[in-house]
C-alpha cells in the first residue's frame, strides 16, 4: 500500500456527499410519502422500525418489509438503489454474523455437511433468517425515510417531536458543518497526495493522517469561534428559537393513522 | 461498533437510551456552566469535525488500515462532558442520515461510544499523563493508552449487550430473537478485532493528534483554548467524591440484572427447597447424598421471617430482571432513608447538646 489510505478516505468522503446530494434530490420528487407532512412520515415510519424491533415473527417482520418495499416504490425511491446500496451490504455484514448461528443453534437437523462434523439446524436457519430480514426492514424504513424528507425537514420535525430545541439545533449545525469540513480534508488530503511522489514509510502514513486531522481540529475550533460571533452579531442570546411552519391536513392525519395502525397490527399479531 | 437495528431487544434499547439521556442531560447542564452560550456552536462544529474524522483511514502496521471514533482526542479536547455531546451528535447524524448504525439503538450506540469511551479514555489520559508538562511525550503515549483502552471499553460494552440477548430474549422454542451468540462466544468474537485493528487505529490517531497538537496548539490540550477556561470550574473534592460514589452506585445498581446469568445457588445460601438438591450433588459435612434431608432446626426457622421481595423478584414482577432493579433500587432507596435517619437524629442531639 503506498497512498492507497489517502484515496480510501477520499473516496468516503465522495461517498457521502453523493448520497447526500442523492437523498436531497430524492426528496424533491414528487411521491406518496412526500405528499405527507414531514412529522407524520417520521413519527409512521419511526413507529413502523420500533414494530420491526417488537415483532418476533419472521412472517409479520416480512410483511413489514413488502410494506417498506411499496412506500419506497411509492415515493420514487428506486429500488434497485436500494438492493445495490442497502440489501446487498446488509445482507453481506449481517449475513456473515448470522451465518455461524446456522451451525451452531441447537435445533432438528435438516442437512449434514459432507466431511464435516456440522449440520445446519431448522432453528439455526429461522435464527439467522430473522436477524437478517429484521436489520433490512429497519435499514429500509430509516432509509426511506432519509430519502423522501429533505434534513432539515427531518430536524424540524423532530423538534415539534418534543426533542430539544439545542438538540435539533445542534445537529441541524453539525450537518451543515459536516460538508465544509469533508471538504477542508479532502482538499488537504488531494494537495497532499498531489506533492507526495514515491512510496510514503507506514509511519509517515500515520503522521501524515494524524497531522491532517490536528490541522482540521485547529480549523473546527477556529470555525466555531467564527460561528459564534457570527451568532451574536445576528442577536443570539442562547436560545435557539425555531421556525414551525408545517400545516397538518386531513390526509396527514390519515397517513399517520394508517402508518401507526399497520404497526399496532404487526405488533399485535406477532405477540 | 455500530450497532444496526434488530441486534438488540427493545427492553434493552430502552434501557440504554435512558443510560444515554441521563448522560446527555447532564453533560449539556455542566457543559453551558462552563460555555455558556458557546456551548451549541462548540458542540456542533466539534461534532462535525468527529464525523469526518471516523471517516479518515488510518494506515496500520502490517499494510492494513482501520477506522476510529476519535473519543479520546474529544475527551482530551473538549474534557468528557463535551466528549459525550460532540459523539453523540455525531453518531445520531450518522444514524438518522447515513443509515450507520440504528434509531432504535442509538442510545445502545451512545452509551457504548459516547458515554463509555469518554469517560474511559479522560479517565485514563489524566491518570497517566497526570501533572507532566504539556509538551512531554508521557502525553502522547497517555493518550495512545486512552485511546486503545477506551475503544476496547466500548466494544466490551458492546459485546456484553450482544451476549445478554440470547439469554434473556428467546421465543417458546428456546431460539435466540435477537442477536444470537452468549457472552462465551460474543465477547472474544468482538474483542479481537477491537483489540487488534480498530484499537491500533485509535491510538494511533490520538497519539498522533496530541504529538502534532503539542507541536501547534498547546492550548488545545488544556482541554480549551483562549475562549474556554483553562481549568473546568472548581468544585469542592467532597463534593466531587461524592458525585463518583454515585455513579458507581447507579452504575452498580444497573449491572444487577447479570446475576440472572450466574447458574445455581451460592454456596451455603440454598432454600430449604434446595437444600436436598445441594446435599444431593456436593456432600455437606460427609451426610450421604441418600440421606440427605433438611435437618428440623433449619425446618422450623425457615417460616420466621418471608422476606418481601423472594428471590430478588417482588411477586407481581413477571421478569427477573426488572425484578433485580427493583429489588437494587429498593434497597438503595431503603439504605438512603436510613442513611438521612440516622444524619437527621444525629443532628438532632447535636444541636440539643449544644443548646445544653
Amino acid at each position: 500500500m503506498s497512498r492507497g489510505f489517502i484515496e480510501a478516505t477520499l473516496r468516503g468522503f465522495t461517498s457521502a456527499v453523493s448520497q447526500a446530494l442523492l437523498s436531497e434530490s430524492a426528496a424533491c420528487q414528487p411521491g406518496l410519502l412526500q405528499t405527507l407532512d414531514p412529522r407524520v412520515r417520521v413519527l409512521g415510519l419511526l413507529t413502523l422500525v420500533a414494530a420491526v424491533v417488537l415483532s418476533p415473527r419472521i412472517t409479520v417482520i416480512a410483511a413489514l418489509f413488502l410494506i417498506a418495499v411499496l412506500l419506497a416504490a411509492a415515493s420514487r425511491v428506486k429500488i434497485a438503489l436500494l438492493a445495490k446500496r442497502l440489501w446487498l451490504i446488509i445482507f453481506g455484514f449481517s449475513g456473515l454474523i448470522a451465518l455461524p448461528a446456522v451451525f451452531l443453534t441447537p435445533g432438528q437437523p435438516v442437512f449434514n455437511l459432507p466431511w464435516l462434523p456440522l449440520s445446519i439446524s431448522a432453528q439455526g436457519l429461522r435464527v439467522a433468517a430473522l436477524l437478517i430480514l429484521r436489520v433490512q426492514t429497519a435499514a429500509t424504513l430509516t432509509t426511506v425515510l432519509a430519502l423522501s424528507t429533505p434534513w432539515t425537514h427531518i430536524l424540524k420535525a423532530l423538534r415539534s417531536l418534543h426533542l430539544p430545541a439545542e438538540a435539533v439545533t445542534m445537529l441541524a449545525m453539525t450537518q451543515r458543518y459536516i460538508f465544509l469540513l469533508i471538504e477542508t480534508a479532502g482538499q488537504m488530503f488531494e494537495s497532499r497526495e498531489s506533492r507526495t511522489v514515491g512510496v510514503l514509510s507506514g509511519r509517515e502514513q500515520r503522521r501524515m493522517t494524524a497531522r491532517t486531522a490536528g490541522v482540521l481540529l485547529t480549523k473546527s475550533i477556529e470555525l466555531s469561534h467564527e460561528v459564534y460571533l457570527a451568532m451574536l452579531s445576528r442577536g443570539f442570546r442562547g436560545e435557539v428559537p425555531l421556525l414551525q411552519d408545517f400545516h397538518i391536513r386531513t390526509r396527514d392525519y390519515l397517513g399517520l393513522m394508517v402508518l401507526v395502525l399497520v404497526a399496532a397490527l404487526a405488533v399485535w399479531i406477532g405477540r | 461498533m455500530h450497532i444496526p437495528d434488530g441486534y438488540l431487544s427493545p427492553s434493552t434499547c430502552a434501557a440504554l437510551y435512558a443510560f444515554a439521556t441521563a448522560g446527555w442531560y447532564s453533560s449539556l447542564r455542566r457543559i453551558k456552566r462552563v460555555w455558556a452560550t458557546r456551548t451549541v456552536p462548540l458542540i456542533s462544529v466539534f461534532a462535525a469535525f468527529s464525523f469526518v474524522i471516523m471517516m479518515f483511514n488510518i494506515p496500520l502496521p502490517g499494510g492494513t488500515s482501520g477506522h476510529a471514533v476519535g473519543v479520546a482526542v474529544a475527551a482530551i479536547a473538549l474534557g468528557p462532558w463535551g466528549s459525550i455531546l460532540a459523539i453523540s451528535v455525531a453518531l445520531a447524524i450518522q444514524a438518522l442520515f447515513f443509515g450507520d448504525g440504528g434509531i432504535t439503538t442509538l442510545g445502545a450506540n451512545c452509551f457504548n461510544m459516547a458515554i463509555i469511551g469518554s469517560f474511559a479514555a479522560w479517565g485514563i489520559y489524566q491518570l497517566l499523563a497526570a501533572n507532566s508538562r504539556l509538551g512531554s511525550r508521557r502525553r502522547a503515549a497517555a493518550a495512545a493508552v486512552a485511546g486503545y483502552v477506551s475503544i476496547n471499553a466500548a466494544a466490551l460494552a458492546t459485546a456484553l449487550e450482544f451476549g445478554i440477548q440470547p439469554t434473556l430474549f428467546r421465543d417458546a422454542t428456546g431460539a435466540p430473537l435477537y442477536a444470537p451468540y452468549p457472552l462465551h462466544i460474543a465477547i472474544p468474537a468482538m474483542m479481537i478485532g477491537h483489540l487488534t485493528i480498530a484499537g491500533l487505529a485509535e491510538a494511533a490517531i490520538s497519539a498522533g493528534m496530541v504529538s502534532y497538537l503539542q507541536r501547534t496548539d498547546l492550548d488545545l490540550l488544556r482541554g480549551g483554548n483562549s475562549s474556554i477556561p483553562e481549568a473546568p470550574p472548581t468544585v469542592n473534592p467532597a463534593g466531587r467524591w461524592e458525585g463518583r460514589l454515585w455513579l458507581a452506585t447507579v452504575l452498580l445498581m444497573l449491572l444487577t440484572p447479570l446475576g440472572i446469568l450466574a447458574a445455581g445457588t451460592a454456596w451455603g445460601e440454598w432454600s430449604v427447597k434446595d437444600l436436598p438438591k445441594a446435599q444431593g450433588s456436593m456432600p455437606v459435612s460427609g451426610i450421604s447424598p441418600q440421606h440427605a434431608s433438611v435437618p428440623s432446626g433449619l425446618q422450623k426457622l425457615s417460616t420466621v421471617w418471608t422476606a418481601p421481595f423472594p428471590g430478588y423478584a417482588p411477586g407481581f414482577v413477571k421478569h427477573p430482571a426488572v425484578g433485580y432493579l427493583l429489588s437494587a433500587m429498593f434497597a438503595v432507596g431503603l439504605l438512603l432513608l436510613a442513611s438521612r435517619l440516622t444524619r437527621m437524629v444525629r443532628k438532632r442531639w447535636r444541636e440539643r447538646e449544644l443548646r445544653s
